[in-house]
């Protein structure tokens, strides 16, 4: 039965849940308030089951490891380049201005 | 359940961030299309603001409203049995383009909503979703061992009451009606609505006791 | 829209493993179930997920399993409980 998306996991077995309560940071908010003024009127970039089909189709293991705002900023990141709407070197070239002066320790 | 504090009282300026510095390549990846698209004037801050914003004044409370009026209004909960988008829409909620149901508890059959696929919510009334909603566990074991899922919350349903667990799929979101609890007919709306917890609206709990306990 | 399936209708739920964005998910595939709700028609999500328009749109039922025809081992429910899943009806053949 392998063709099993990633994403389609009912029945599998799992771990205790974690039922502890989780206030968003404002990193998780600002990427859930871009991902729905992308998606909804009167931009209308992508519809949901897009934003879907890009998370499916992450790297099984960024996928398992992944925060589900992660998931969601790489999801963004793939529909905004597959879209047009920004382009690689743009996207490489702001990142790597970003890292530079908002990395005050290396790593 | 300890009721989810719906998160006032906190800051809501955009660029405060409540992390010191980015850590993760993702916060990284966060700020570098936030910044390009507003360079590029796709979106602007303002418009980030306000919809995070937006988004803190939809939560469980909004929900619990409309469930306080359907324990106590039967003609209102027929309405949203029967066609929810219209019902809540008398109350001034819209939803749109997905269709909202409403699920109905009683001693009989007992209701409680996961998605498989995704992590799909009724968020235009109870907000954004808890992270164990979205979690991997909840996820897949929720339609396969619904009683000790159900066991994990605290929640105690007798065998002789059907568990419906319902996978939300397609486009449709799902609204639990939980049990109104005994000796609640003095009970004014406002009180009411402080028994209508996020988790019994999910139906991974029961509404709270009168007394605003959890029922045993 | 004219729909295929009434209400009370005995379904089986496709075998099929296409590749792509599919919303029926693995674990109904090839199980029986009933038809308690009719929703209406909605733009088909196999095609929305990749930019297409979703039409022409698909009807969307509700469709009700016992556990015990879902799930041939393992579990923790009673016989009674049920789960239910919203399903295209391109998926569903009658039994």
């Amino acid at each position: 039965m392998e063709n099993r998306l990633i994403s389609d996991i009912g029945g599998l077995p799992g771990g205790p849940i974690n039922r502890e309560e989780h206030e968003p940071t404002m990193t998780e908010r600002r990427i859930d308030a871009m991902m729905i003024l992308l998606r909804a009127k009167p931009r209308s970039f992508w519809a949901s089951d897009e934003n879907r089909r890009t998370i499916e189709s992450l790297e099984p293991t960024t996928y398992a490891e992944s925060a589900y705002y992660e998931k969601w900023v790489l999801a963004m990141k793939s529909l905004l380049l597959e879209k047009g709407i920004l382009t690689e070197t743009e996207l490489n070239t702001k990142l790597s201005e970003v890292r530079s002066r908002e990395s005050v320790v290396e790593r | 359940m300890s009721t989810h504090d719906t998160g006032h009282g906190h800051d809501h300026t955009v660029f405060q961030d409540d992390i010191k510095e980015p850590q993760e390549n993702w916060e990284f990846l966060e700020i570098a299309i936030r910044e390009l698209l507003i360079e590029k004037n796709v979106l602007s801050a303002r418009e980030i603001q306000d919809e995070i914003e937006a988004w803190e004044k939809k939560n469980p409370e909004k929900g619990a409203e409309i469930i306080a009026k359907a324990w106590i209004d039967n003609q209102f909960k027929q309405r949203l049995l029967a066609d929810g988008n219209k019902a809540v829409s008398e109350l001034g909620f819209t939803v749109e383009t997905l269709k909202l149901v409403a699920l109905e508890n009683t001693d009989q059959l007992h209701h409680m909503v996961v998605c498989t696929l995704c992590s799909c919510y009724p968020r235009m009334l109870l907000g954004v979703p808890p992270l164990w909603y979205k979690s991997r566990e909840y996820r897949s074991r929720t339609v396969k061992e619904p009683r000790a899922v159900l066991r994990e919350f605290g929640t105690f349903i007798p065998e002789s009451t059907e568990i419906r667990v319902v996978d939300s799929t397609a486009d449709c979101r799902y609204l639990v009606i939980p049990k109104r609890p005994l000796n609640t007919e003095e009970m004014s709306e406002p009180e009411l609505v402080k028994l209508i917890t996020r988790d019994s609206m999910i139906g991974t709990a029961e509404a709270l006791n009168q007394h605003g306990e959890r029922p045993k | 829209m004219t729909t295929l399936f009434n209400i009370g209708d005995v379904v089986t739920v496709g075998r099929g493993l296409p590749p792509g964005h599919v919303r029926t998910p693995m674990f109904l595939r090839g199980r029986k179930g009933k038809i308690i709700k009719y929703f209406g028609s909605f733009p088909n999500p196999e095609r929305l997920a990749y930019g297409l328009s979703g039409l022409p749109k698909l009807n969307l039922y509700q469709v009700l399993f016992t556990m015990g025809d879902t799930w041939d081992e393992g579990g923790d429910y009673a016989s009674k409980d049920t789960v239910t899943a919203d399903i295209y009806e391109t998926w569903l053949e009658k039994t």
